[in-house]
C-alpha cells in the first residue's frame, strides 16, 4: 500500500485544528506550551468564537502566543495583561478576552494588576503557566520555583531564608470575590490535558455569561530550563511540583 | 450661545473628553490633576456616551489600559502629575512603539522624586524627548489656560489617530488648578462607532479578527536586527513629517522686537505681563508662545532671529526648553534664561528685571 492510499478524508482519525497556525513553534520539545495552545485553539474554535475572541501575550516563552493561534491579539508589556485585558473588556464587553501569562510575568512583576483585576472581577479568563522557572531568560529564579530548586540564580538550590517561599498565587487568588472559577490543572498525561480543555472551556464559556474572572493554573514543564529529557521533567513535575502545587478546583461558583 | 461654565482646568480636560467623544479614561490620583478623574466621576459619562472611565491600581496600570484600548481603536486616555507619569514611561515607549493613538495628559508638579504638589515644567524634557526608552517621540500640545485644556483633549486626539502616535497634553499646576470660564462646545462629538472602528481600523486593531483579513497583532517585538532598524527608519519619517505639519505657536507683540521671550503654558500667561512693562518703558520686547512643544517650532524662531538683539527663555525648570531654542538659533545671537523651580512662580516684576540684566 502507498502512503496516499492512506491519507484519505475517510481514514482520517485526527485533525489540527484551524485556528493553529502553521508557523513552527520556537518552544523546546517537550514543553508544555505547545499543549496547553494546542487546547486553546481547540476551545476558542469548538466554541465558534474566534471573531469574537481577543488574546493577550505575556513576556516570558509565551511572548510569542501570537504566532500560534489565529485570533486578534495584543503582546503585553512584561506582567501588564491584566491591565491590557482590563480595557479590552471594558470597552469591549461582548468578546471573549484572555490573557496567556507564565509565572514571572503573573506571579512576580505583575503581582499587582493580576490581584486588582481579579478582585474587580474583570470579566476575562487568565491561563497562568507555572513551570517554576524565568525560560526565556535561561532558567533563573521564579516565584513559584521550589525549595532547594537549582536554578541560574538560585545555583545552589532556593533557600527560603535568602529568597522566600515558593508562591502559591492560585490559593491566593482564589480569595478574591471578583473570580468565578479558579482551578489548579495540569497536561503530564492526557487524562489531565483532557480536564484542562474542560477547564479552559468553563473559563470562556464564564466569560460568555459575564461571570467575572476565571483563573486557570497550569502545573507546566520547563524541561531545557529544568536541564532534563521531556520525559524526566513531566517525572520530576509529578514527585515534585504536584505535592506543593495540589491540583484541583479551588472555586466554581 | 454656546454654554459657558467657570472651572478648573483639569475640570475642563473631563469636559474636554466627554465632549470629543473619548471612550475611555483609566487612571490614578495625584495631586495636583485628580480632579480629572474626579469629575469624570460625577459626571457618570457611562450613562450618556457610553465612556468608560476606571480608577486603575496604579499609573502603571492606567497607562497599560490606555495601552489595550488604543489597540482597539478606541480613544482612550490617562492622566496624571510628574512621579505618576516617570512610572508611565515602559508604557509610553511600548504605545509609542506599537504605534498607538492615545492622549497621555501630565499636569507637572515640582521634582526630582517625590517633589511638591506646586506647579512646574519641569517635564519638558521627558515630554518632548522621549521619556521612556529607545528613540520615540510624543506629539505634545501645551494649553496656556483651561479653555486650552478642554479643546486640546480633541485636538489631541486627532492628532494621534493622523499619526498612529501617542499624543500629550503637557500642563502645569496653575493651569491645571486655576479657574476661568470654558466655553463648551455647541456640538458635541460623538464616540466612534463599532461600524467606524470596523471600517477605518480593523486593518490594525484588535477587534476580533474577521474572514476578510488575517489576525492582527499590536506588539512592539521584532527580534530580528535588520527589522526593527527598518522599523525606526519608519518610526523617524513619520516624526519628519509631523515635524513638517504639525507645528503650533502664537506671539504676542512679536511683530518689531528687538528682544523676545519665549514661554509655554502659564509662563507664557505672565510673559505677556512682562512685555507689557518693557513696552511701557520703551523696549520693543516681543513674547513667542510654542503650543506644540513637540513638534518644536524652530523655523519660526529662526525667523525672527534677524530681527532680534537677544532671546531669553522663561520657564520653571532650571533650563530645559532653552536647549531647543539655542538649538535652533544655532549661536547667531545670544539665548539667556530665566526660571524659578521647586513650585515656585516667578512674578512679570522679577522677569522683566532678569531681562534687564540680559541686555545690558
Amino acid at each position: 500500500m502507498e502512503i496516499n492510499d492512506i491519507i484519505k478524508p475517510e481514514n482520517k482519525v485526527y485533525g489540527k485544528t484551524p485556528l493553529l497556525t502553521d508557523n513552527i513553534l520556537h518552544y523546546c520539545p517537550g514543553c508544555s506550551h505547545g499543549t496547553v495552545h494546542k487546547i486553546l485553539a481547540e476551545v476558542i474554535d469548538e466554541m465558534g468564537i474566534q471573531e469574537q475572541t481577543i488574546g493577550v501575550s505575556p513576556v516570558g516563552c509565551s511572548v510569542f502566543a501570537y504566532n500560534y493561534i489565529s485570533v486578534d491579539w495584543t503582546e503585553a508589556a512584561h506582567g501588564r495583561a491584566p491591565a491590557v485585558a482590563t480595557a479590552l473588556t471594558r470597552l469591549m464587553p461582548e468578546k471573549y478576552i484572555f490573557t496567556y501569562q507564565g509565572d514571572g510575568d503573573l506571579c512576580s512583576i505583575g503581582a499587582a494588576e493580576i490581584m486588582h483585576a481579579c478582585n474587580r472581577g474583570e470579566n476575562i479568563v487568565v491561563i497562568f503557566i507555572n513551570n517554576a522557572i524565568y525560560g526565556m531568560t535561561g532558567g533563573q529564579m521564579a516565584p513559584t520555583t521550589l525549595l532547594g530548586q537549582v536554578t541560574a540564580t538560585t545555583p545552589y538550590g532556593r533557600d527560603a531564608k535568602l529568597n522566600g517561599f515558593p508562591m502559591k498565587m492560585t490559593e491566593l487568588i482564589a480569595q478574591l470575590p471578583g473570580t468565578c472559577f479558579v482551578t489548579r490543572e495540569t497536561v503530564k498525561d492526557a487524562p489531565s490535558a483532557k480536564k484542562l480543555k474542560k477547564a479552559i472551556r468553563h473559563g470562556f464559556e464564564n466569560c460568555g455569561k459575564h461571570k467575572g474572572t476565571s483563573f486557570i493554573e497550569v502545573v507546566s514543564t520547563c524541561n531545557s530550563g529544568w536541564k532534563m529529557s521531556p520525559v524526566k521533567a513531566y517525572d520530576w513535575l509529578e514527585k515534585n511540583m504536584l505535592p506543593e502545587y495540589k491540583l484541583g478546583v479551588l472555586k466554581d461558583e | 450661545m454656546a454654554e459657558k461654565i467657570l472651572m478648573k482646568g483639569n475640570e475642563a480636560i473631563a469636559y474636554g473628553a466627554i465632549d470629543c467623544g473619548a471612550d475611555g479614561y483609566f487612571g490614578y490620583p495625584i495631586t495636583p490633576q485628580s480632579e480629572v478623574m474626579e469629575t469624570l466621576m460625577i459626571k457618570k459619562p457611562w450613562e450618556t456616551t457610553g465612556m468608560v472611565v476606571l480608577q486603575a491600581e496604579s499609573e502603571v496600570a492606567s497607562i497599560n489600559m490606555v495601552y489595550g484600548g488604543a489597540g482597539a481603536g478606541k480613544r482612550v486616555m490617562t492622566s496624571s502629575s510628574s512621579p505618576g507619569f516617570s512610572l508611565m514611561q515602559e508604557g509610553m515607549s511600548y504605545l509609542a512603539g506599537a504605534e498607538l493613538p492615545c492622549l497621555i495628559v501630565d499636569v507637572m508638579r515640582g521634582g526630582p522624586g517625590l517633589g511638591t504638589i506646586q506647579p512646574s515644567q519641569g517635564d519638558y524634557f521627558q515630554s518632548c524627548k522621549g521619556g521612556g526608552h529607545g528613540d520615540y517621540k510624543n506629539i505634545v500640545l501645551a494649553p496656556a489656560s483651561p479653555q486650552d485644556m478642554y479643546d486640546f483633549v480633541g485636538e489631541a486626539f486627532d492628532l494621534a489617530f493622523k499619526y498612529r502616535n501617542p499624543a500629550m497634553i503637557v500642563s502645569d499646576g496653575v493651569i491645571g488648578q486655576m479657574m476661568e470660564k470654558i466655553e463648551l462646545k455647541e456640538e458635541k462629538r460623538p464616540r466612534f462607532t463599532d461600524e467606524e472602528i470596523q471600517k477605518n481600523f480593523s486593518s490594525w486593531a484588535t477587534i476580533g479578527k474577521t474572514k476578510d483579513r488575517d489576525y492582527n497583532i499590536i506588539t512592539s517585538l521584532a527580534l530580528q536586527p535588520e527589522v526593527m532598524e527598518n522599523f525606526n527608519i519608519k518610526l523617524q519619517k513619520k516624526y519628519k513629517t509631523i515635524e513638517e505639519n504639525e507645528v503650533r505657536f502664537s506671539t504676542y507683540k512679536a511683530d518689531n522686537a528687538e528682544y523676545l521671550l519665549i514661554g509655554f503654558g502659564c509662563m507664557y500667561r505672565i510673559g505677556q505681563a512682562v512685555v507689557d512693562i518693557a513696552r511701557e518703558n520703551g523696549i520693543k520686547l516681543g513674547l513667542l508662545r510654542p503650543i506644540t512643544l513637540y513638534p518644536f517650532p524652530t523655523k519660526a524662531i529662526q525667523k525672527f532671529v534677524p530681527q532680534l538683539k537677544n532671546i531669553m527663555t522663561i520657564e520653571l525648570n532650571a533650563g530645559q526648553m532653552v536647549e531647543d531654542v539655542r538649538l535652533a538659533v544655532n549661536g547667531k545671537i545670544p539665548v539667556s534664561f530665566y526660571g524659578r523651580q521647586g513650585g515656585m512662580i516667578p512674578s512679570p516684576e522679577e522677569i522683566y528685571e532678569a531681562f534687564l540684566k540680559t541686555i545690558k
